[in-house]
């Protein structure tokens, strides 16, 4: 900071300056309104959505069913062992992030980061309750009387209410939403409902109430990588200082010896930051793009007559480009920078490789586990036995008929521990209850003499979609100690 | 108020010494020359220290802590971790009680027909079985030398659940207890010198014949006249065995024992007469009928109803 260069002992701890940004209109204002309106939309509408599965599984578009274990997204129904796809969405969310910032810059940070809109919800709140920037000013530093008490207590009231309102809408992705509502109010609701409401509540006040910027500045991660990942023809908020630079006034422009630049110094770009930050010291971590002094700088422009732009979305390399007389490259063609289609295509192409996985999945789904204790187990007539625990995925929301059979192992035979040992076959039919595993437990039994060896597992459904799985399983003999 | 306290600490540092080195004041004190300098602790740490302390006093209060000449204090809640244990197996004595009842007035032949309940009757036998039977019968009921194989198909007392739930209801071979299975014993042949060791090893020749196991021979010829007359009581003429007397079938492959020769004679020999506790005496009947579930279910239960011959796989809790 240049107002107060450290001297000697360089402190680790800055003191906040509190932040009163100016309201604004403008082109970019309006696209936040837009953007903000959509994403809340979407974070409070989508656990309303209903949608029809049938009988046997909930009718919620969008539903994280922790006790159930399973995953509702419309058509796509998650099951815990295809969590690789989440796994592959975050990736994809990580790519994606990667993607956005090679097009735009950090157009994530500056529009669509929860952070970003709460903080403009609660500063939208600010100037609702105590005035425009000037007013919340006066207000900070006036002494305590009834009337700031008032507004304070009204204010954090209003802070509390949404963000009771932002932390209560979470939870209704987790389960049945119109019910969960009912449970929430009449204090029927999971402890887990009420906890999460209030650690969110108390988050959302926190980080959109109170520290606002500073998570920006100091705790996020993202702008950090940001400045690893931005470079000369990345599209940030510039301010074009050949043009801008010597500042002055219009009265100092006509007093002045040396010719001034198109800056009129009227500090309404820093007044309407969301973060506090003076775009005309250069790119910063504090700078999260969102163009509001673009807003407010173009409006003066336009007020003293000059042409618009001083402040605006362009790479370095065209600001230099710029000033040495050549048009500025347009917005659509810096999006195609070869790194751009480099991210596109990695996120393409995990995209496609899950939807590829999605449509081919398995709906039902054998797997095997062996009993170790006793391996084998030597019965009255000689013959040997092992047993099994097969557990059955019926991922279909309809209880399906199918059929479970032996590959190799000649001579053997398998029974489950509900029936006798005189029904034992090389096939076994069972109902599999709908979206659900079933394990059940099968002996197969040999004749004597017969060596260890390997045997494969056939799940079958015998309906006419069909489908089909194999698991392999070893089968454990006694040695010729005979 | 920070003035004043600001003064004050200007007047503290005057008057203390500052070590020229570091700037950093002393604690006054000097040893041949060498001062301590004074870096007190955080204020944070030292306030987290008080509440500790605070918070010490408050527990031993609460809780038992002090330990006295014969006893400690018992702590104004009277908390106890014999008495929260004590909560903690009610909750979940509680949270079985549905399933236990229903188990303990279902007839123990009439549980296969209620698959799910007859899943946790195994279930719930498997755990008492982990605690009370492993000890004799093996982890996985593979059993040892004279405790038997209970995964197999061959029973000595019978394989059904009625059987198994008397059997282990009322023990093998307990005095005091009208039902239990056979007070008779097999006779020590050799201890008692009802048959010579020749006439032993004779014997367990023609065992082994029965079995399959050798072909016949002029001691196994000798061991089959002996057997006719003081074993076929028991175990029958062919040695198919009895369950009534929980004589085994000695034709089977399963040797309770061990199969060969040598054991054999020395089994005639010593007449073996296993045991069992009467389970009544340890366990209730319901975690005894479930213990019997559990063990049928091992894959040599006999006697399926014709209801059980066509399953349902079991389903886990529905939604």
């Amino acid at each position: 900071m240049p107002d107060a260069e450290p001297t000697g002992d360089v402190l680790l701890y800055a003191r906040r300056k509190a932040v009163f940004p100016k309201a604004v209109t403008g082109k970019f204002r309006r696209i936040k309104w837009a953007v903000m309106i959509v994403t809340l939309a979407i974070y409070y509408g989508t656990p309303w959505i209903r949608w029809d599965r049938g009988a046997h599984a909930p009718n919620q578009a969008v539903l994280v069913d922790m006790a159930h274990r399973r995953f509702f997204m419309f058509d796509i129904e998650i099951w815990p062992h295809e969590f690789y796809f989440v796994a592959g969405l975050l990736v994809m969310a990580g790519i994606g992030l990667f993607l956005v910032t090679s097009a735009v810059g950090r157009a994530w940070c500056g529009y669509a980061c929860p952070q970003t809109v709460w903080t403009d919800l609660y500063q939208h709140i600010d100037r609702w309750i105590d005035g425009d920037r000037n007013a919340q000013m006066k207000l900070q530093a006036a002494p305590w009387g009834a009337g700031k008490i008032v507004r304070r207590l009204a204010k954090w009231t209003v802070y509390l209410l949404l963000a009771l309102v932002t932390g209560g809408a979470w939870i209704f992705y987790f389960a049945d939403a119109p019910t969960l509502y009912q449970q929430f109010w009449s204090g029927s609701a999971a402890p887990v409902a009420y906890a999460t409401v209030a650690v969110l509540t108390a988050t959302t006040f926190v980080f959109g109430g109170i520290m606002r910027e500073q998570v920006c500045i100091y705790m996020c991660p993202w702008p950090r990588i940001q400045t690893a990942m931005l470079d000369e023809k990345s599209l940030i908020v510039t301010y074009k200082d050949w043009r801008g630079e010597p500042r002055g006034s219009v009265k100092q422009a006509a007093k002045s010896d040396v010719p001034l630049g198109d800056c009129v110094d009227c500090n309404q770009c820093v007044a309407v930051c969301p973060t506090g930050y003076d775009i005309r010291k250069g790119p910063d971590i504090a700078c999260i793009t969102c163009a509001l002094c673009i807003d407010a700088c173009d409006t003066v422009m336009q007020q003293v007559g000059r042409p618009r732009g001083l402040i605006d979305y362009a790479t370095l390399e065209d600001s230099k480009a710029e000033r040495a007389g050549a048009p500025p490259t347009s917005h659509l063609k810096l999006i195609w920078h070869p790194r751009t289609l480099f991210y596109l295509a990695v996120w393409s192409a995990i995209g496609l490789t899950l939807l590829f996985a999605l449509g081919t999945r398995k709906h039902i789904d054998i797997s095997v586990a062996k009993d170790r204790n006793p391996p084998f187990m030597l019965m009255s007539g000689g013959e040997v036995r092992n047993a099994y625990t097969l557990k059955l995925r019926n991922m279909e929301n309809r209880p399906r008929l199918m059929e479970i059979g032996l590959i190799g192992l000649p001579g053997g035979v398998m029974w489950s521990d509900d029936m006798p040992r005189s029904a034992a076959a090389r096939v076994l039919r069972r109902t599999i209850p709908a979206d659900q595993p079933a394990a059940i437990r099968v002996f197969i039994l040999v004749p004597r003499g017969t060596a260890s060896q390997e045997l494969h597992f056939a799940l079958r459904a015998l309906d006419s979609e069909g489908g089909s799985d194999v698991h392999e399983a070893k089968f454990d003999a006694p040695g010729d100690e005979e | 108020m920070a003035d004043k306290g600001a003064d004050k600490g200007a007047e503290n540092r005057a008057r203390q010494h500052i070590d020229t080195a570091t700037g950093v004041e002393t604690v006054g004190h000097e040893w041949d020359g060498i001062e301590e300098l004074n870096n007190p602790l955080p204020r944070w740490w030292v306030l987290t220290f008080y509440i500790t302390i605070v918070f010490a006093v408050g527990y031993a209060i609460a809780y038992p802590a002090i330990p006295l000449l014969d006893r400690g204090t018992e702590g104004i809640t009277g908390w106890t971790s014999r008495g929260q244990l004590a909560a903690e197996t009610k909750v979940a004595e509680n949270a079985r009680a549905a399933t236990r009842s229903a188990v303990g007035t279902t007839p123990v032949e009439q549980l296969p027909s209620k698959p799910e309940l007859m899943q946790l009757a195994v279930a719930g036998g498997k755990a008492a079985f982990r605690v009370n039977c492993v000890q004799c019968h093996g982890a996985g009921a593979g059993g040892n030398p004279g405790f038997p194989n209970l995964n197999d198909d061959d029973w000595l007392w019978g394989g059904n659940l009625k059987e198994i739930e008397q059997t282990i209801t009322h023990g093998i071979r307990q005095p005091g207890d009208a039902q239990t299975r056979q007070m008779q014993n097999m006779p020590a042949f050799g201890r008692d010198g009802l048959l010579t060791a020749a006439q032993i090893d004779d014997v367990a020749a023609h065992v082994r014949v029965l079995a399959g196991k050798d072909p016949a021979s002029p001691a196994s010829a000798r061991g089959a006249e002996i057997f006719a007359a003081n074993c076929a009581a028991c175990h029958g003429p062919a040695g198919k065995g009895n369950r009534q007397f929980g004589a085994p079938n000695l034709t089977d492959a399963i040797w309770l024992y061990g199969g060969s020769r040598d054991t054999i004679a020395a089994t005639i020999g010593r007449g073996p007469a296993g045991v069992m506790p009467a389970w009544q005496s340890k366990l209730d009947p319901v975690t005894i009928r479930m213990l019997a579930a559990y063990v049928h279910s091992l894959g040599g239960g006999e006697d399926f109803a014709p209801v059980a011959a066509q399953p349902q796989a079991a389903a886990h809790a529905g939604r």
